[in-house]
């Protein structure tokens, strides 16, 4: 009970020493930070915002600034006809964009998935000791080096069904009986696209991954060496445990990265239902169609889609981006 | 002295020349292909040398979709950057705002082309774009081959078939295992409604919407020629063709892998060139006929011409530029060395062009009967309607439901975008 009387006394003035300290830090860190939430505020909030705005609505790309509001008629608006019944028009009710929507899902999870497995492989090699690994790290981050439409175009050459040296290779080799059109047909479509992009994104995979890897001590791999650990179960007990961390934020990077996919669809398959994306059908809408506002709202759609990803990656998850784990 | 006499008929054409002409930096976006932009250039550097302004060149992708999306952008953003603009013969009425009206700067020469080109490129009263060359696609077919197999020219797309399939089978039996019957162009673009349209007008189907705004594409004609083509795909065309734009089918053309081609006119002139294994091989021929009522052989009417950005900081060079693009001199040129059909009626009937380019004498006839895209009737909405058919087709071609629920379906489309009008 007297620890309690004389405890206040003792703590407070710490405390109060200690907050002082942090208010000074925290003003400074603050100001440091206004130039960044200004350039932040001007590049990609008032853009956003902008965009939001016109997606409630009718705006054209040739008539911007007289642009009336009309509601969410974009998203979803209804009309009841003499006959009685009503008819539902908007984007919510548009099955191209949820074929987009589709789209989009398929490919961020089938390529993460893959580029997450081939990325850790890739980082166990790249984690060992071994001569020239200091040329063969370097080297195997040319594919994400390359300007994607740059890689896009390259892969469409060797893609093509008659002058491709996939399907030359192929022949030669005996594993293709005839030519195969990868980015034409609609069943390899996707398929054609996730390969070029696992290939280009999985050395970023790689790279974050092998900087979690290197955070494990080295001391905890001996201390199971000793203990007769199999390899196997060393690295489901401590290697895999240790980089999830690094594992969790790389994913989250590589998911919103994927998420909005344009441009290595934009060059290989652009206009294919198959492979058609939120992004993809975002852009055609805004230019080629004259439907800017429309255009907006899947751009506006597609910000929340991918905020509520985020949200409910990171909550699942239990990621937290300081490198601890809860 | 050539150079003179054109800088003396330039400056008397062009009514907006006032005073002393500045030298000005012009810049003028091209997405053509083959040798297009070689040609654009030696053209460009007559120019230059005649009035001492300098133009460069912004090369741009050469799918039409592509080349639109960005100058929609530029133009909405009022870029002062492009002064001359390369149009598509379907962009007049989506663009006419932001060009300048060549109406008076054109009037001593716009009655010296084909009316209706003029009239495409009119959008109420105002001239937008002024006509460099116009397009008709034509079938190309290999005499070499048909007469091996001592055949004709086929007059009808089932003639076709039957040829193609036969010559493919006989040449693949000879030990050319890349041997196809047919290549065309069959991506999800722009280029798949032009060839899709003349199926569907070959076998009387209409043009998807008639001049009067009305939607006409959902009718057995039409789902007939659909499913004729469908029937190519893995048979006489490859799979590949799903994704082939022009300059794919030519590809496989130009190395002697196909019997027949369809494609536009510039395709001759790098057929027979030093480097292509079909050279002094093939002629053209006006594209197959369809079966049935109203069946008739149809081009669809393409073409470019020169538009001046109503953003650019030389208006005046910059229409005497497209003036020059556009004149007798370079249209005769670009006849005889990239066998571009001219504008210019006269020219049909130049001796030289007939000597260089013996099939444009020819083409005048394909020509007249050229099919239009629906551009003028739906205006603004035209790109979604080309985009909307086009999906069909593709859909239909790569197996993804009948030639007769897709048009159904393309129709109930087409008639939410219409709305109350086009």
């Amino acid at each position: 009970m007297t620890t309690e009387a004389i405890a206040p006394p003792v703590v407070v003035p710490g405390r109060a020493i200690k907050s002082e300290l942090m208010r000074q830090r925290a003003r400074a860190a603050r100001w440091f930070l206004v130039p960044m939430m200004i350039a932040l505020a001007v590049v990609a909030g008032w853009p956003l915002l902008r965009s939001i705005w016109f997606s409630f609505t009718d705006a054209s790309l040739t008539n911007l600034v007289g642009a009336n509001f009309v509601g969410f008629n974009n998203y979803l608006r209804w009309t009841t006809l003499a006959s009685g019944r009503t008819v539902f028009q908007g984007l919510l009710v548009d099955p191209a964009w949820w074929n987009a929507v589709w789209n989009t899902l398929r490919f961020a999870v089938t390529s993460v998935f893959f580029e997450a497995l081939f990325g850790m492989a890739v980082a166990l090699v790249l984690n060992a000791e071994f001569k020239g690994r200091g040329i063969v790290r370097a080297a195997i981050l040319i594919p994400w080096a390359i300007p994607t439409v740059v890689s896009a175009k390259m892969w469409s050459w060797m893609l093509n069904d008659q002058f491709g040296i996939l399907n030359d290779l192929g022949m030669r080799l005996g594993l293709l009986s005839q030519k195969v059109a990868w980015t034409a047909s609609p069943e390899t479509a996707m398929t054609a696209v996730l390969v070029v992009d696992i290939w280009k994104t999985t050395p970023f995979m790689a790279l974050l991954i092998l900087a979690g890897l290197q955070m494990i001590p080295k001391d905890i791999y001996e201390a199971a060496e000793i203990d007769g650990v199999h390899p196997v179960k060393q690295f489901f007990k401590i290697t895999l445990p240790l980089v999830r961390p690094a594992l969790m934020v790389a994913i989250i990077f590589r998911l919103l990265d994927a998420m909005r996919i344009f441009d290595l669809i934009y060059v290989l398959t652009p206009n294919s239902v198959a492979t058609k994306t939120m992004s993809v059908l975002a852009r055609e809408n805004l230019f080629d169609f004259d439907k800017f506002a429309y255009g907006s709202a899947q751009a506006t759609l597609l910000f929340l889609i991918i905020a509520g990803m985020t949200i409910l990656y990171i909550w699942l998850g239990k990621v937290r981006f300081d490198g601890g784990d809860r | 002295m050539k150079i003179n006499k054109l800088l003396a008929g330039l400056l008397t054409s062009v009514a907006l020349v006032g005073g002393a002409a500045q030298a000005a930096e012009l810049s003028i976006v091209s997405g053509d292909t083959g040798n297009g932009l070689a040609f654009l250039r030696s053209q460009l550097d007559k120019f230059e040398a005649a009035t001492g302004n300098t133009v460069t060149v912004v090369p741009m992708p050469s799918s039409t979709s592509d080349q639109f999306g960005q100058y929609r952008l530029w133009l909405a953003a009022g870029n002062s950057d492009i002064d001359v603009y390369t149009t598509d013969v379907i962009w007049a009425p989506q663009l006419a705002e932001q060009f300048l009206d060549l109406t008076e700067a054109a009037k001593d020469v716009a009655g010296d082309h084909f009316p209706s080109i003029i009239e495409s490129q009119t959008v109420d009263g105002k001239l937008v774009a002024i006509p460099a060359y116009t397009d008709a696609p034509a079938l190309f077919y290999r005499k070499d081959l048909l007469e091996k197999y001592n055949k004709e020219v086929p007059k009808t797309w089932a003639e076709l078939k039957a040829t193609a399939q036969e010559i493919m089978d006989g040449e693949r039996a000879d030990g050319n295992a890349d041997m196809y019957g047919f290549v065309f162009q069959g991506n999800a673009y722009e280029g798949l409604t032009c060839n899709a349209l003349e199926w569907v007008k070959s076998y009387g189907g209409g043009q998807i919407v008639e001049a009067d705004g009305s939607i006409s594409i959902n009718n057995p004609q039409a789902a007939a020629a659909i499913t004729e083509a469908a029937s190519w795909i893995g048979t006489i065309s490859p799979e590949g063709n799903l994704a082939y734009q022009e300059e794919e089918s030519r590809g496989v053309w130009q190395l002697g892998n196909s019997v027949f081609m369809r494609n536009w006119p510039y395709a001759y002139a790098l057929g027979e060139g030093a480097d292509s294994a079909v050279a002094g091989k093939f002629d053209v021929a006006p594209l197959p006929a369809g079966e049935g009522e109203g069946a008739r052989s149809a081009a669809t009417l393409g073409g470019w011409n020169y538009a001046v950005s109503k953003y650019s900081q030389d208006p005046d060079e910059a229409i005497k530029l497209a003036l020059f693009l556009t004149s007798p001199e370079v249209q005769k040129e670009r006849a005889i060395q990239q066998t571009n059909l001219p504008t210019l009626v006269a020219l049909y009937d130049d001796a030289d062009i007939a000597k260089a380019a013996p099939i444009i004498p020819n083409w005048k006839e394909i020509f007249q009967n050229a099919v239009p895209r629906p551009s003028a009737p739906t205006k603004t909405d035209y790109n979604e309607v080309s985009s909307q058919f086009w999906s069909a087709v593709h859909n239909t071609l790569s197996g993804n439901g009948t030639a007769a629920e897709n048009l159904e379906m393309l129709e109930l489309q087409l008639t939410e975008l219409k709305g109350a009008g086009w």
